[in-house]
């Protein structure tokens, strides 16, 4: 699939989580390649957003381990390095697309404020740069940037989740994990925000994890799936693959319970 | 200093009430508060815990401030306090009381004579020296309060020094109104490290924490926080490299003494529009009229109403 030369970004082995004896998901292993999309799908309770705050260090699994290729140090286990360390890889090189941006973004500041503050964050101090690099992210995800001194709140739904995006990219991450970015955004709105985030996926040469229930949005964004139930992965390969000749009768099952108008 | 012989003292000073421990805290209370204000001083700006206790004053009114004077303060100290600058408001009244009645010990209008001062919300205008300790009653300690409610979380975000998203709110104040106008309570750093909120002084006083040669106290009663910034210590204002840190001007000068470069409250003086500027330390003013300065409404005759 992958040229063996180049290692792996992110390296996820026999992950296991349980809360207090209840399944949330269990030995799950896969690689993830530079400027590779993976798709997790399955239906609700499958186990998929246990997977993901798993692998983005925002929850340590009971079993297993997550190794992420470091810039300069190599491999590390996001479990096993320092809390700053970890921290600070979450402000740059790791982004968090919520399914409800009122999680991901600070409701109480404006637009340019919501961008800027990962990079005040990691220590930028000149107000001029901070705002034109705002601007330019704005521009890039198709808002207007005469509303960047506008509170979050006042906002569409779809513009909300477009300001989380380019919260999420100001810092150049190079992995993105996405929680069902699309999620209560109406059909039209849901498909600019696909095309928005193909684009940003591979101009930047981003990695991501895209957590969804909706199939057409995997088959759009993600190169590999994962396909998920009851917290185990019943079925992984190549988007078109599973989704044109899914091999295990769950996924046989979720295909053909897509509904065609 | 003279913290010394506040061990057990009633019958130094003679003081006004009866059946009160020296300085109204029992011994064991001073000595918690002792050990809380000298972690504080070895860390500078770092909020120490501490068991705040009931003070006869409502939390909010300066029992942080009230509590860290009473441990430190020792028969032979004089004691000044000021709320907003004056020593004449109903606040600074009480309390110069309290520990007049208390501790028996002398109270003083002269921030030159004072060997500790209480205050709220101002630095005095003229310059502490060393052997002076300036209280200040705090009623919310924590600096990034505003942007994490969670206790955890900002105790983890001093430890790592994660103070980026604190000029977040600078950030907006440029972007809303074209430069910082966070004019008090205005968030430094302390000798390179902790970030600190000064309580609500105006931004015009923060300069005078940086490397001042007298020892500076923090309490705060509700929130129970004990912090410090030694003598001679490095207090940064928060800026950008773009906008940097700049305190308040005013146009006018004193309508008293006619000082212009001291710290002026604007009073409204009748219905059509009347006002005047005068300054907010009622001692600095005071001095610099016996001195024979003048103003705009003392040059005629008697001083203004206000």
């Amino acid at each position: 699939m992958q040229p063996d030369a180049a290692p792996p970004l992110l390296s996820v082995r026999g992950v296991t989580k349980f809360y207090e004896g209840i399944l949330g998901c269990r030995d799950v292993s896969f690689d993830l390649w530079p400027g590779e999309v993976l798709g997790v799908v399955g239906e609700s309770g499958s186990g998929k957003t246990t997977l993901l705050h798993c692998i983005s260090a925002r929850l340590e699994p009971t079993a297993g381990t997550v190794e992420y290729m470091t810039r300069h140090d190599g491999p590390a286990d996001i479990y096993r390095i320092s809390e700053p360390v970890r921290r600070l890889l979450m402000r740059t090189d790791w982004g968090f697309v919520h399914q409800n941006p009122r999680e991901g973004l600070r409701m109480g500041v404006s637009a340019g404020a919501n961008i800027g503050e990962r990079l005040m964050a990691v220590g930028a101090r000149h107000y001029g740069n901070i705002r034109r690099t705002a601007t330019d992210w704005l521009d890039k995800v198709e808002m207007e940037t005469g509303r960047m001194d506008d509170l979050p709140s006042t906002f569409s739904g779809g513009m909300q989740q477009r300001l989380q995006i380019a919260r999420n990219l100001v810092t150049a991450p190079r992995i993105v994990f996405m929680d069902e970015p699309t999620g209560g955004l109406d059909v039209s709105v849901q498909a600019r925000l696909l095309d928005l985030l193909r684009g940003l996926v591979s101009d930047l040469e981003l990695a991501a994890v895209v957590v969804t229930h909706d199939l057409a949005v995997a088959r759009l964004l993600s190169h590999r799936l994962l396909v998920m139930r009851r917290g185990e992965v019943v079925e992984t390969g190549l988007t078109d693959q599973v989704l044109d000749d899914p091999q295990h009768p769950y996924s046989q099952l979720l295909v053909s319970s897509v509904i065609h108008p | 200093m003279a913290t010394t012989g506040a061990t057990s003292g009633p019958d130094a000073a003679a003081p006004a009430a009866e059946g009160y421990n020296f300085a109204y805290l029992d011994e064991q209370t001073k000595r918690m508060i002792r050990r809380a204000i000298l972690k504080a001083v070895a860390i500078p700006g770092y909020q120490v815990p501490f068991g705040s206790r009931e003070m006869p004053l409502p939390f909010g009114w300066g029992t942080g401030g009230i509590q860290v004077t009473a441990s430190i303060i020792g028969p032979g100290d004089t004691l000044k306090v000021i709320d907003q600058g004056a020593d004449d408001t109903v606040n600074a009244v009480s309390i110069r009381k309290f520990f007049a009645r208390t501790a028996g010990v002398a109270t003083t209008d002269r921030t030159e004579a004072a060997t500790i001062v209480q205050t709220r919300h101002r630095i005095p205008e003229t310059p502490l020296g060393a052997g002076q300790i300036l209280v200040y009653q705090v009623p919310i300690p924590e600096p990034l309060r505003w942007l994490e409610p969670r206790e955890t979380e900002t105790r983890k975000m001093h430890a790592l020094e994660e103070y980026g998203p604190m000029h977040v709110r600078l950030y907006e104040d440029i972007a809303h109104f074209g430069h910082i106008a966070t004019s008090y309570d205005y968030p430094v750093r302390v000798n390179g490290r902790y970030l600190m909120r000064p309580s609500p002084i105006p931004k015009f006083d923060n300069p005078k924490m940086d490397r001042s040669p007298a020892l500076q106290l923090f309490g705060a009663g509700r929130e129970k926080r004990i912090y410090a910034i030694p003598p001679h210590t490095e207090v940064r204002s928060l800026d950008f490299e773009d906008h940097p840190f700049e305190i308040q001007q005013w146009d006018d000068v004193c309508a008293f003494c006619g000082s212009g470069d001291s710290f002026l409250d604007e009073i409204v003086t009748d219905d059509r529009g009347g006002r005047m500027f005068v300054c907010s330390d009622t001692d600095y003013c005071g001095k610099r009229r016996e001195a024979g300065h003048t103003g705009a409404a003392t040059q005629t005759d008697e001083p203004g109403e206000a």
